[in-house]
């Protein structure tokens, strides 16, 4: 083998430079495959957001729809519940809903778009299970303090009528609340904040 | 920093034999200097092995292995899964890649006597190999479940009743049902995903590690560990990395450019890959007109077809690979590579390579009564070449076979050759244009005769 | 060795002469980039094939995306009343009520471009001609005794063909419109066009991706070959 003047700088230039496009190959290669994982048309399909119809709803009534998987609630609330939810929060652990999952049109006093219409996740923010509709006022087996609102039964959560979770329970935070638009006076469109994709 | 890492890596060395596999196999593991285009193949099948693997877990993340779902799930990764097209297509691309590589890697152990001794358990392995990959596809191809998927199958698996007494049983056995079923289907996945695959990493390694006691056979067929070194080093030999690493990636940007030209603009190859029929849903009631296997089957299948008995053409079919395990004793010649051979081993290559495309072409088309004699003529050469191996070559004139290794002509030695050749194939003529007269090339009728009777003269003379 | 190898190509280049025999397929016209034509293809099809045709792979959204078009222009101008964009191309008719009215289920054409190609689709939607001892009146020249009526009667009008006896076969040499459609000759070929292009595209969406994403993976894989080709040649200097 001879090995006359080996041009060191040379085949490291050249070795670098193959590394390089290699790599940048690798990463050409690496998109595709690893986009395969992401959600398909179908799982989008499937989550697509889901159109409830209130007209019928009765005040008081607890309407219980589906979207992407996931049990959501839509609870239409009396006048009573209303005045129950803006005044009685000492026993909230985040009245505020700072921690909370909600868009912004629901990030008030209420936690919805309009005050008597309540929508959310029925799904427990501890390890999901599905809270029981609790909404009359001091039962036997919740106690005198219990103004109406969400049970837990796995762990024994609680949450307001607004959705807002009780101090002193496993759950860490409020319910979520989807993202929705009204896309009229008695539609509802779960899933879909601004209606700006269709 | 550096430090730290260097202590990393001490520890995991203290650990474990890296270095001394990485000297053993590559840095110091010492390979002929003249391997040449045909010794490309086995570094590219196994490129092709890492492919089929990699797009297969991905395609099993969205395939359903269900009679009723196959068709569906597969059309799904084609237009719903992102990028689910392109490892569908690389995987179908593979599977006829594969074969393509494998077959030139086998041919090129044929011309220059890899399967001889002492590297006949390396050849055993491949052949082992190569029965694997050829199950690996079989099942592979029933789960898209379409028309050829299921008729292919029904063919193929019936072909076991053929055999006397227990045929029957083992058919039912082996479909689990009574026709190929949903059973059959969901068999089929299991041993395509994940039995045989264990099984081909095992024989890879094996094969790799079988070659790597004996080394590397080459082009002229001698054995450079005879000649050594003052360090012990075979003369004509150099280390695998860095020369035949860095010469394996060149051939491995030349394969995966012609890979990637089918896979962007003709995945189907005109229904050789993607078999038109195969984009029906698989019909138990309907069989399609023209039933016939992928392409990298048709030799074997043409030999089936070719024997008149059921039975015996399953045995014809399955001593046709039978008889490739037997090589390394059926040649019975001293001397290994087709460069040093007597004249009759090459002309019975020749006719081998023949019989072979013969055949391959002949499994793909009707078995009419003219094509049914040629696939006859061609199974009796292809039989011919192994069974009167032994006698052909023990009393071959053979050329003397040199003691180091020749120098071969590279690429660019043989340009100037083929510029002059094109400038004997061409004159210069006075050509009438726009009032004035100029010369221009055009083709020299004489000159091209000439070539052609001297190619002509020296393709019989490299048959002596 | 080599030689061995140029004798072999060269014995079986003529065997490519031996072409497949069958009825001459007029060629199709079509060109999946252009969207007015696929949009109009899709159209078509909805009106007059997805009566009893499913292609169940598409999702109306695919027609959105790919065509270039809003989703709402194609839930207006395009799929059938009361669709949603994510729903699959079905049809209404029951496969059990399309056995028995026509002997076999009308087929998902989601892939017929595949299993059929292109030419053969177009000489089909051409190749309808009255013949009176068929039970729907109509026969097709390259698709003979077919359960099919002609979906595009309207368009194209009724047309005859003109059989000569040759060798004692009888044989088409040629079809004539006796009563014309709506639709000039040159309307009806887009028309058909247009819906074989569709056809087409439903068989492969992501083809015309596919196609331009070619040349920019070559240049790459060459530019990285050029690259490896250099590396190899500085460190094979040391052998030779």
């Amino acid at each position: 083998m001879s090995n006359q003047g080996v041009d060191r700088s040379k085949r490291q230039f050249l070795t670098t430079a193959l590394t390089v496009v290699g790599a940048v190959g690798t990463g050409y290669i690496a998109v595709p495959f690893l986009s395969q994982m992401q959600p398909s048309t179908k799982a989008k399909a499937a989550g697509a957001p889901v159109e409830i119809d209130i007209s019928k709803m009765e005040t008081g009534q607890l309407i219980r729809a589906a979207w992407r998987g996931k049990p959501v609630w839509v609870l239409n609330r009396t006048p009573e519940v209303l005045e129950i939810l803006a005044t009685d929060t000492d026993k909230l652990a985040d009245p505020n809903s700072l921690e909370s999952n909600q868009p912004e049109s629901s990030t008030n006093e209420f936690r919805s778009i309009r005050p008597e219409i309540f929508i959310a996740v029925g799904l427990c923010t501890h390890l999901g299970c599905s809270p029981t509709f609790r909404p009359e006022i001091a039962p036997n087996d919740l106690g005198e303090d219990w103004k109406g609102g969400f049970f837990c039964p796995c762990h024994g959560s609680g949450f307001d009528l607004a959705g807002r979770v009780f101090r002193g329970v496993p759950a860490p935070t409020n319910l979520d609340v989807p993202p929705h638009h009204y896309l009229s006076e008695t539609r509802i469109l779960i899933g879909d904040e601004s209606g700006a994709d269709a | 920093m550096k430090t730290h890492l260097e202590n990393c890596g001490n520890w995991f060395l203290d650990r474990f034999p890296l270095t001394k596999l990485w000297n053993d196999h590559m840095a110091q593991y010492y390979a002929p200097k003249n391997f040449n285009f045909w010794y490309f193949f086995g570094s590219l099948a196994l490129l092709v092995l890492v492919n089929q693997f990699v797009t297969g877990i991905l395609l099993t993340m969205n395939y359903k292995p269900d009679a009723g779902l196959a068709f569906d799930s597969v059309e799904y990764i084609m237009r719903e899964v992102p990028w689910g097209w392109l490892v569908r297509y690389m995987h179908s691309t593979g599977a006829s890649a594969f074969f393509l590589v494998v077959y030139l890697h086998m041919f090129r152990g044929l011309i220059y006597g890899s399967f001889k001794q002492p590297r006949e358990l390396i050849w055993i392995f491949g052949m082992l190999l190569f029965v694997a990959l050829m199950a690996e596809a079989f099942m592979g191809y029933l789960l898209p479940w379409g028309q050829m998927s299921y008729w292919g199958a029904q063919v193929i698996i019936s072909l076991f009743s053929a055999i006397p007494v227990i045929g029957d049983d083992l058919s039912l056995w082996v479909r689990g049902d009574y026709v190929i079923s949903d059973a059959t289907l969901n068999r089929f996945f299991a041993f395509h995903v994940i039995a045989i695959p264990i099984i081909l990493i095992m024989l890879v390694f094996l094969h790799i590690v079988a070659l790597h006691e004996v080394g590397s056979n080459n082009p002229d067929g001698i054995e450079i560990k005879a000649s050594k070194d003052p360090w012990g080093h075979p003369v004509d030999g150099i280390p695998f990395h860095p020369y035949y690493t860095v010469k394996d990636i060149v051939g491995v940007s030349v394969f995966i450019f012609f890979f990637a030209t089918v896979l962007f603009y003709m995945p189907e190859m005109g229904g050789y890959f993607l078999e038109h029929a195969n984009f029906i849903p698989a019909d138990p009631l309907a069989t399609p007109e023209h039933i016939a296997p992928v392409w990298y089957f048709t030799p074997f299948y043409a030999i089936l077809r070719a024997i008149p008995d059921k039975f015996a053409g399953v045995i014809a079919m399955g001593g046709a690979i039978v008889v490739l395990f037997l090589l390394p004793w059926l040649d019975r010649s001293p001397v290994k590579s087709i460069r040093y051979r007597g004249g009759i081993y090459k002309k019975a290559l020749l006719m081998f390579v023949i019989s072979f495309l013969g055949l391959g072409y002949l499994g793909m088309q009707a078995p009419t009564a003219g094509a049914t004699i040629m696939a006859r003529i061609f199974t009796a050469m292809y039989f011919g070449f192994f069974l009167l191996m032994p006698i052909y070559t023990r009393w071959e004139k053979t050329k003397p076979v040199p003691k180091q290794l020749t120098e071969q002509p590279t690429i660019e030695d043989r340009i100037p050759g083929w510029k002059a050749t094109f400038c004997e194939m061409v004159k210069e003529v006075p050509i009438e244009k726009d009032g004035a007269t100029v010369m221009r090339k055009r083709p020299d009728t004489s000159g091209i005769m000439n070539v052609l009777i001297r190619t002509a003269k020296n393709l019989k003379a490299s048959l002596d | 060795m080599k030689k061995i190898l140029q004798i072999c190509l060269l014995l079986f280049i003529p065997l490519g002469a031996f072409a497949s025999v069958g009825i001459e397929l007029e060629d199709a016209d079509i060109d999946l980039t252009d969207h007015q034509s696929l949009e109009n293809g899709a159209h078509l099809y909805v009106q007059y094939c997805l009566g009893c045709h499913s292609t169940k792979y598409i999702r109306y959204l695919s027609l959105a995306d790919d065509f270039n078009i809003d989703q709402q222009e194609i839930l207006k101008k395009v799929a059938p009343e009361g669709a949603g964009i994510y729903d699959k191309m079905l049809t209404a008719m029951n496969r059990h009520d399309a056995k028995k009215w026509f002997g076999t289920a009308p087929p998902d054409l989601s892939l017929i471009a595949r299993s059929r190609g292109e030419d053969w689709l177009v000489s089909y939607l051409k190749g309808f001609y009255q013949d009176t001892s068929k039970q729907r009146g109509v026969n097709n020249t390259v698709f003979p005794d077919v359960a099919m009526p002609n979906p595009l009667w309207q368009l194209q009008g009724v047309q005859k063909a003109t059989i000569k006896t040759i060798d004692g076969h009888k044989v088409i040499t040629g079809l004539v419109i006796t009563e014309p459609g709506t639709m000039t000759a040159k309307q009806f070929d887009k028309a058909v066009n247009d819906i074989v292009a569709f056809l087409v595209y439903a068989g492969e969406p992501a083809q015309v991706q596919r196609r331009s994403m070619g040349k920019y993976v070559l240049l790459f894989i060459l530019m990285f070959g050029v690259i490896a080709y250099l590396l190899k040649k500085e460190y094979w200097k040391d052998v030779h």
